[in-house]
């Protein structure tokens, strides 16, 4: 299983200068799977380059949003192989008790906000609220509500060999819990990530900066180095970087999670950057 | 133990920042969690009492009949029945503390509906019916 990161920016796509190395785009990561399933994760602004990318042989695509907010949305109808007639597109999201999928990503792929609906997207095109337990090919995947503003999930995909990604990129399992961590089954997000061998978490403050953000819906640095000390993963990849923060900030973030959390491996989420599980 | 649903979580982390009694049951009445100010009512920590199944802690929670003063029927409990019924319940009942006697306790109870519409837990706010927290 290949996992390649596309865009690992937070809240808002920030191109420029000072974000050239980590990217400026926003959530939107690949995963190739054993016998060529193609998973992508969120359809943040990274998820235009990424669909560029796909090989025209693929038959299948499924893309996994873990919510609606605009940095995990705002690529999809910029995703070129939702314009291959041929193409079969799977989109999974947080299930509302309140509206279908299909209503709520409407509400923006529709005018004014954007001029094509999904009803006009030329590939095949299924909607699905995210199951607890699902299987893609050969990969399964579980999904279960983490702790951010709005119904938001996580995701748990693992490969026929047993390699295990989790994907969490908006959580903040700390909220109200002091000290935290709390024991695993009081802590939000623990199931998905126990074990990972490859944990992609949001890591977007610094300690300073979370003072100021209680309930925004992200961790510190500090918060991901105790939830992935809990969850005794193996490899853990920082994500969804503050906009404001610049290449040499969240150099600093991921060498103080690296002291932070030692034994486990820290690779931050760059554009570009490929994992092999 | 397995993670439990991110709303029962939630739950407990407002229930811990709260003044109001806050009595957390899960699925099958197995009791999760009560905050402070509930340990105030009770009479024990919560440490003590940890996660009982429910035909545990009704005993160590000994409530009545508020006219009759028999002990109530674990069905007849307001976060029982919160939780069987699938609706809000109100009521007073009889609570006998640790080595005390017995005392009227108000309490609303509501279940906890997740968003896939499963009934995950119920809660009870409680306190002393003649308290001053009940005057407001």
């Amino acid at each position: 299983m290949r996992v390649e990161i596309w865009g690992s920016r937070g809240s808002l796509a920030s191109p420029g200068a000072d974000t050239i190395r980590y990217g400026g785009n926003t959530a939107a990561v690949l995963v190739v799977g054993d016998e060529g399933e193609h998973l992508v994760l969120d359809a943040g602004t990274g998820i235009r380059p990424l669909g560029l990318n796909i090989p025209r042989e693929v038959r299948r695509i499924d893309v996994l949003i873990t919510h609606l907010h605009m940095d995990h949305l705002q690529g999809l109808g910029f995703f070129q192989p939702i314009f291959r007639p041929n193409l079969e597109v799977h989109v999974w999201g947080p299930p509302s008790i309140t509206m279908p999928l299909h209503t709520r990503i409407g509400r923006y792929l529709s005018p004014p906000l954007f001029p094509v609906t999904l009803r006009q997207m030329p590939c095949r095109l299924e909607l699905h609220d995210a199951e607890p337990y699902t299987r893609i090919g050969s990969i399964r995947v579980r999904s279960d509500l983490v702790c951010h503003p709005g119904p938001t999930v996580g995701y748990r995909i693992t490969s026929p060999a047993g390699k295990v990604v989790a994907y969490l990129p908006d959580h903040e399992p700390a909220l109200g819990v002091d000290p935290f961590p709390a024991a695993q089954e009081w802590t939000s997000g623990f199931d998905l990530a126990h074990r990972a061998d490859l944990l992609v978490h949001d890591a977007q403050y610094t300690d300073d900066e979370y003072r100021t953000h209680v309930g925004w819906g992200h961790s510190s640095i500090r918060h991901l180095a105790a939830f992935a000390h809990l969850a005794e993963v193996k490899r853990v990849a920082p994500f969804h970087h503050d906009p404001g923060h610049s290449d040499a900030e969240v150099d600093a973030l991921a060498a103080e999670l690296a002291t932070l959390a030692p034994g486990i491996v820290v690779e931050p989420g760059a554009e570009g950057t490929a994992f092999e599980l | 133990m397995a993670q439990l649903p991110v709303e029962l979580i939630l739950m407990r982390q407002l229930a811990s920042y709260l003044a109001t009694p806050i009595f957390l049951v899960g699925p099958n009445g197995e009791l999760l969690f009560y905050n402070e100010a509930a340990e105030g009512v009770l009479g024990y920590r919560f440490d003590e009492a940890v996660e009982l199944p429910l035909a545990q802690w009704i005993r160590a929670f000994p409530l009545f009949d508020i006219d009759s003063g028999q002990p109530l029927p674990a069905d007849h409990i307001p976060v029982v029945r919160a939780l069987n019924e699938r609706n809000p319940v109100h009521g007073s009942l009889l609570y006998e503390p640790p080595g005390g006697e017995r005392v009227p306790v108000v309490v609303t109870a509501f279940p906890l509906v997740g968003q896939g519409g499963k009934v995950l837990g119920a809660a009870a706010i409680f306190w002393p019916e003649a308290s001053e927290a009940a005057k407001g």
